[in-house]
């Protein structure tokens, strides 16, 4: 697993059903491209989250492929409707294997 | 328009005395003693706002020689337009008579002889005078700093913007936008703005990791002032982390936002302004943009690019304020605000001469007070000039040439290359170059000289690069400073062809012979914004130059060959 | 002074961060047959996709990029000055409040991003915003 890899994720505590909310999220991540030479001159090997995933109770909001253009510690912001009270959860997939989640619950005001 | 008038009258007045073509008699110029500081505070109160606008100070506590530029470019729809008109042809569109006061504050031209007879400008002991003197008339007057205070001196940098905190804060502003403050680096400047007793305005000063306002710099305030509501918006240089380094205050990202801008416009109007005031750092043909693409601005008060325009530039409803650099010069703006909307102005540009407004007293002595710790050091004689240092222009100036001969000198390099900044105030012929001198035209917080190989392609990729930052013609891809100055190669440019067809002729001077695109040249600089930049610092560099020539020898620099213009 | 008068000084990466080169995108061409990969070969007209970038980067290595495209179900991202063009692609779920995203890319020079969006009826839009990149420096 890479090393300090942190997700962070921005949601309203609270929205009224059937409203559109903004999510933000970022993950520290170094997003080594695979294109860098290191001081020894050799290749740095590619090492990138190459998917984000957002759903809402189960249903997806956005699936993100991630190539190695996007920067490093990757940032999305997009559009969520919420139906209703419930839990967002955010998932990232390293080149490695490794698997970062991040929840946040909504209510209903 | 009455601005006009209420400008020249300065103007009028002495030259009328001297005779229209009193050219030659300079050093014995009886003009100082007839321009009174109640001539150049002279003013028609008017309707029931006055705005005071000062900007781009760059730390001068003490009166200056400071010489307008004779070569400023206008590209595309700006060509031939203000502020790019200089010396006779800007006096000729004004009306200014030669010779006179306003032509000695406001244009290039005979400029040693006239510093002479007209002495020092500037001070903030004076502007302090002149901003009293606003008040009397008007107590309620806003007072607005456009920033780039926080930077340019020995002391500035001494005590990280201390002193200029303490000596503004004595002239009690009401709101101020940014620049090079940021140079100081965002931890100090959080430092210093969590304790400002007045507002620290950016629309477009943003939290860079969330794409969210940053919260220590609203984007606007309101002012209740002559029973009507003044929204102040402030506008912070769009461009800081590409012109200066980002690294320094990795937190923050800028932009014009003009867009938030609108959005922050109708926001005020929503909540009842009257009268919506931009305070500016964009640049004056930045601003001219900003005005016809962002509707509902009555007053825009610009910085950064340090023009001083004797009146206002009108840009469909919205009024273009210049107000010049280096505390040369301080606006007054009344404003008649009623039934929501600004019904008219009137105008000043006050020059602040420095031997004819008297310092005020309470701001001299905290000036003195912040100065004493380094008096020593800063008057020490490092040698002399035998004629005018300056550099304000597009192109080198000769405090430029003398930064970069040192570079090539101290530094044994084939090319020098200096920031083509746009501050640091004027020597004339005779003068003593004290170590403050030197450092007001040099001092910064990333101020490393370093020493480095480059290809003449690389080199080829910077001038174009820089060229391309003043003379893209969409003011929105100008970032305000001047072609990079450079030592030891002449070129050509060609002021109207597209990025990477700008600049040839590259020649090394040493050689004589034509720069190679895949040769190497050891080429020293200084000012980089790269982080981990190493080498001497650049007051340093000069001042072991200036010691060892005794006495600057000015002579006229025809290394560049401009086309176009 | 005390500094060496020929040293040569390390600046990290090289006296400039060295990414301004202007001039015609050297990958255009690979954008392109990314493109084709993604579009299946058909030509994108234009329609309400729109896509938003700075006119100048603030940093080549983290250019602030949206894009709105209603209608759309899919959207991906191409820069063409990149030696690989590809950046991302963003598909919208039953739950997207808008065919609106943001994202922060890497620009190896001045170049166009190129949004190519697929809409519902399998047609494809293209918009594209040109960013330049700068080497800095000397800000008045």
């Amino acid at each position: 697993m890479a090393k300090g890899v942190k997700p962070r994720v921005k949601v309203p505590k609270t929205a009224a059903a059937g409203d559109t909310v903004t999510v933000k999220t970022l993950i520290s991540h170094k997003m080594e491209s695979g294109q860098r030479h290191g001081d020894d001159g050799a290749l740095i090997p590619r090492s990138i989250i190459n998917r984000f995933t957002a759903d809402f109770n189960g249903q997806n909001i956005i699936d993100v492929a991630l190539e190695t253009s996007i920067s490093t510690n990757p940032y999305f912001e997009f559009e969520a409707v919420v139906p209703e009270a419930g839990e967002f959860q955010f998932t990232w997939y390293d080149d490695d294997g490794s698997v970062y989640e991040a929840k946040k619950k909504i209510a209903i005001a | 328009m009455i601005s006009r008038r209420d400008f020249l009258q300065v103007g009028m007045a002495a030259s009328a005395m001297l005779g229209a073509s009193g050219f030659g008699n300079w050093a014995r110029l009886a003009a100082q003693q007839s321009l009174t500081q109640d001539d150049l505070f002279q003013f028609e109160t008017f309707g029931n706002v006055s705005l005071i606008h000062v900007t781009d100070i760059h730390a001068q506590l003490k009166p200056i020689y400071f010489r307008e530029p004779s070569v400023n470019i206008g590209v595309g729809s700006n060509k031939g337009a203000v502020p790019h008109l200089t010396g006779g042809n800007f006096r000729k569109l004004y009306g200014i008579a030669d010779g006179g006061p306003s032509h000695y504050a406001l244009s290039s031209g005979d400029f040693a002889a006239l510093a002479k007879g007209y002495g020092r400008v500037g001070g903030l002991d004076r502007i302090a005078t002149a901003i009293n003197a606003i008040r009397a008339d008007r107590p309620d007057a806003i007072l607005l700093d456009g920033g780039d205070t926080w930077h340019g001196s020995y002391t500035c940098y001494h005590t990280q913007g201390q002193d200029m905190v303490n000596v503004m804060n004595a002239l009690k502003p009401d709101a101020m936008t940014f620049h090079w403050e940021f140079t100081l680096g965002s931890e100090r400047v959080n430092e210093i703005v969590e304790g400002l007793p007045f507002a620290a305005l950016g629309q477009n000063i943003f939290d860079a990791e969330w794409d969210e306002p940053a919260e220590l710099f609203p984007p606007y305030k309101f002012f209740e002032r002559g029973g009507s509501k003044i929204a102040v918006i402030g506008q912070a240089f769009p461009y800081m982390p590409i012109a200066n380094p980002g690294w320094m205050f990795p937190e923050f990202s800028f932009g014009i936002r003009d867009e938030n801008m609108q959005a922050m416009v109708d926001e005020v109007r929503a909540a009842g302004a009257d009268c919506v005031v931009v305070l500016s750092h964009n640049g004056f043909d930045v601003d001219k943009k900003m005005a016809s693409v962002v509707s509902g601005i009555d007053v825009i008060l610009s910085g950064h690019t340090h023009d001083a325009l004797p009146e206002p530039v009108v840009v469909g409803q919205t009024i273009v304020v210049a107000s010049g650099s280096n505390g040369k010069f301080v606006s007054r703006v009344d404003l008649d605000v009623r039934d929501g909307r600004m019904m008219g102005y009137r105008h000043k540009l006050i020059p602040i001469f420095s031997d004819v407004i008297a310092p005020d007293p309470e701001v001299a002595a905290v000036i003195e007070a912040e100065r004493a710790p380094h008096e020593v050091a800063m008057r020490e004689v490092i040698g002399q000039t035998d004629g005018t240092l300056y550099r304000r222009g597009n192109f080198n100036g000769s405090w430029d040439d003398l930064i970069c001969d040192a570079l090539l000198s101290e530094r044994e390099a084939e090319i020098a290359l200096s920031p083509g900044v746009r501050w640091g105030p004027s020597l004339i012929p005779g003068q003593d170059i004290t170590r403050e001198d030197i450092w007001n035209v040099t001092s910064m917080t990333y101020g490393e000289a370093y020493r480095t190989e480059m290809t003449g392609e690389t080199l080829m990729a910077v001038l174009e690069d820089v060229a391309d930052n003043i003379f893209n013609p969409d003011p929105y891809y100008q970032q305000g400073g001047d072609m990079v100055r450079t030592g030891g190669l002449s070129y050509r440019i060609d002021i109207n062809q597209p990025q990477g067809a700008r600049i040839s002729d590259l020649t090394l001077l040493r050689t004589g012979e034509k720069v190679d695109p895949s040769k190497s040249y050891s080429v020293a600089g200084w000012a980089s914004v790269n982080e981990g930049t190493e080498g001497p610092q650049i007051w340093d560099v000069v001042e072991a130059h200036i010691r060892k020539l005794g006495t600057v020898s000015v002579s006229e620099n025809n290394n560049v060959d401009i086309v176009g213009a | 002074m005390t500094f060496s008068r020929r040293q040569v000084l390390a600046i990290s990466g090289g006296a400039i961060a060295f990414a301004g080169l202007p001039a015609v995108p050297a990958f255009a061409s690979l954008a392109e047959d990314a493109i084709s990969e993604f579009t299946g070969g058909t030509a994108p007209g234009a329609g309400d996709l729109s896509i938003s970038a700075p006119e100048i980067a603030e940093n080549g290595n983290s250019v602030p990029i949206e894009f709105d495209a209603p209608g759309a179900v899919a959207v991906a991202i191409f820069a063409d000055g990149n030696p690989t063009p590809k950046v991302g692609a963003f598909t919208f779920g039953p739950l997207s409040g808008s065919r609106f995203a943001s994202t922060r890319i890497r620009l190896a020079t001045t170049q166009n991003v190129i949004a190519i969006a697929q809409m519902e009826d399998g047609s494809f839009q293209r918009a594209e915003a040109n960013v330049k990149v700068t080497i800095g420096g000397c800000g008045g």
